[in-house]
């Protein structure tokens, strides 16, 4: 297994490389999803850097948040936590990360969109966030692939779908008011994680 | 060849004098400006390197030393569009429009002629890139000029939090002025928070001291009155000698560097050197004077470098001096001097009087070094008398709704003429967004037969 790149021209990708390198043998878990774009290390590197998030996210809801506010009855979690003294939501946790990820890196980007986002700039904006989340929503079990070019950078995209797996997710979305969207049930598409890793020659 | 010895010889000449002068050896480095600083810079406009790194730094030091700067107050104010919302490639049509991943976009240097309050030097409709249809969302703002968004009193770029709708619905049908003082503001009150602090700091303090302890070299002259004064101030009670002060290297000096009082106070003085009282001298440039401001000063306004002691005293360190007097001393503009005739220092005297209780007066510290809780559990006057004016909306959350309701005190702020009268009257401009908010909440509320604003909130998340 090779070491972790250390230079500074190579840092940007650093933690996607090493994740990538740890997780390679999880890439063949993703047959069926389509893929007509991006090199396999590009998407073997998107879906270990997905396992990351979606594990991440999985433990802080189950050992943090259900453990705190629903086992122990210690603290809630809510919309306005910093205001409420709270615990952050799971999805707002996954957004303050990305922006902590994209401040350390320029290689790297993920998001959380919707066509139905509470907050309108969560919509999808570019082709492929449009294409993928058209993807997911036709395929809810498959992951979408393709590569799209902005402001001259190429950059691999994937979108993975992102399911309503507790009826907090949905009671919340179909109650908040400005929801564009108020009949999501257990185990809809609500979205999709787009990961971004840009391509260089 | 003598033609081409004598223009390197000029060349020459030129690039030394021009090494010279950013180096500061060689006259003034006024004439390496190529234009008036705007009024959060002007200070340390000479001071090129503390923003532009070194001559041929770049950009990204000019980035960094703004981020260095602004970056924790920034990160405080909970920052509506950070950097990292342009680095997102999904956002790159809008940064070619509007390159907001970089400071200088819309805090454009040197430029008076093109730049606004707060530095801003981009064009009012910089909001239109990314909210082109606001209005289509929301109706309210279908018919609202571009121009207005940040102009009027209810949005900002960076500091939001004083707009948020929710917050906006939450304060709703609040009164204009709240009963006086609220108990938090009682609690909390100036006597009452020196009191704690004094109570905690005394858990570790030597014993008190008295004039008869102090330890000042036979040979140094001073008055009776400096004496006394020592005696019975906060420094005395916590066991500060003389010396504690004075003595530096083995040396007693009469003058007492402000560092030195960073020493114990070390949150007020990083306040203090953050905002334009100390900034020159936190920057290690010639102190700042009352004869360098732009602002209006008295005439006979101290011309003394500003230290601590500039506002507290020497010896006593008195912070109802501090709190009203030292900046009237100074400071002659239009608000400044209404303060005496306002219902604010009406309030102030009566507390001062013991006719009031305490909390329940408004000096100028109590809007502009307002008393905020610390990390410690125990309060911290901010220092940083820019910090809630910059804009000064956020002045209300942290000041204001101690005592006036919220839609009072956007009104309030964003009456130009009513600020400039020290809040002599009522507000003559009336900022609709708590309206608005409260509208939209009702009919998104009767569409979707979720109740009206008011109601209990929604229940807390629940993981599965």
């Amino acid at each position: 297994m090779k070491s972790c790149p250390r230079a500074p021209s190579e840092r940007r990708l650093a933690t996607a490389a090493c994740l990538a390198a740890l997780c390679l043998a999880a890439s063949a878990c993703h047959s069926g999803a389509r893929s007509d774009a991006g090199s396999v290390s590009a998407r073997s590197t998107a879906d270990a850097v997905h396992a990351v998030l979606e594990a991440d996210r999985a433990v802080y809801t189950r050992e943090v948040v259900n453990r705190l506010q629903n086992e122990l009855g210690v603290i809630q979690a809510t919309e306005r936590w910093k205001e409420d003294k709270t615990l952050p939501l799971p999805a707002q946790m996954f957004r303050m990360g990305a922006e902590q990820a994209a401040s350390k890196t320029e290689g790297l980007h993920y998001a959380l969109i919707s066509t139905w986002a509470i907050n309108r700039q969560n919509q999808p904006r570019t082709d492929s966030e449009k294409a993928g989340l058209a993807f997911i929503a036709e395929h809810p079990d498959q992951n979408y692939y393709g590569s799209e070019t902005l402001a001259g950078d190429r950059y691999f995209t994937a979108v993975y779908p992102d399911k309503a797996v507790a009826n907090a997710c949905v009671q919340c979305h179909n109650q908040h008011a400005d929801s564009p969207r108020h009949d999501f049930k257990l185990g809809d598409v609500m979205g999709g994680v787009v990961i971004r890793i840009v391509q260089k020659d | 060849m003598a033609a081409v010895g004598i223009w390197s010889f000029a060349g020459a000449l030129l690039l030394g004098s021009f090494g010279f002068l950013l180096s500061g050896e060689l006259g003034d480095r006024r004439l390496l400006l190529p234009g008036s600083s705007t009024d959060g810079h002007y200070q340390m406009e000479l001071g090129c390197n503390e923003c532009h790194g070194s001559a041929f730094a770049g950009e990204s030091a000019l980035e960094s030393a703004c981020v260095r700067c602004h970056g924790p107050e920034l990160t405080a104010a909970e920052n509506s569009h950070p950097k990292s919302k342009f680095t997102d490639p999904r956002n790159a049509d809008r940064v070619a429009r509007l390159d907001a991943r970089r400071c200088v976009t819309c805090h454009r240097e040197h430029w008076p002629q093109g730049t606004g309050e707060l530095g801003v030097s981009v064009q009012q409709d910089h909001c239109s890139v990314c909210h082109a249809d606001i209005g289509r969302e929301r109706a309210s703002h279908a018919a609202l000029s571009w121009s207005s968004c940040a102009s009027v009193g209810c949005h900002r770029f960076h500091d939001n939090r004083a707009s948020r709708e929710k917050y906006l619905i939450e304060h709703a049908g609040e009164a204009a002025f709240l009963p006086s003082p609220t108990p938090e503001r009682a609690a909390g009150g100036a006597a009452a928070a020196v009191a704690a602090n004094m109570a905690a700091s005394a858990e570790a303090a030597p014993r008190p001291l008295s004039a008869a302890d102090a330890d000042a070299p036979d040979e140094i002259e001073f008055g009776s009155e400096d004496l006394a004064a020592w005696a019975a101030s906060a420094h005395a009670a916590n066991g500060i000698n003389c010396r504690g002060c004075h003595e530096a290297e083995g040396s007693f000096r009469k003058s007492v560097p402000t560092s030195t009082c960073g020493r114990c106070h070390a949150d007020e003085r990083a306040g203090w050197v953050s905002g334009k009282h100390g900034l020159r001298d936190g920057l290690g440039l010639e102190a700042m004077r009352p004869e360098l401001a732009r602002q209006p000063m008295q005439a006979n306004a101290p011309d003394a470098a500003l230290s601590c002691s500039s506002c507290h005293r020497d010896h006593g360190f008195d912070r109802q001096r501090a709190a009203v007097d030292s900046c009237q001393g100074c400071h002659a503009d239009d608000h400044t001097r209404a303060y005496g005739d306002s219902a604010h220092a009406r309030l102030w005297q009566k507390e001062q009087a013991g006719t009031a209780p305490p909390g329940s007066g408004v000096s100028c510290a109590t809007c502009h070094l307002p008393r905020l809780p610390h990390a410690s559990g125990r309060e911290r006057v901010q220092h940083n008398q820019n910090d809630n004016l910059r804009p000064r909306d956020k002045m209300i959350r942290g000041v204001c709704l101690d005592c006036h309701g919220l839609a009072f005190s956007i009104d309030a702020l964003a009456d130009e003429a009513l600020v400039e009268r020290n809040f002599a009257g009522t507000p003559r401009v009336h900022v609709p967004s708590i309206d608005w908010a409260v509208a939209r909440a009702r009919a998104q509320a009767n569409q979707a037969g979720r109740g009206a604003p008011g109601s209990p909130p929604p229940e807390p998340w629940r993981s599965p």
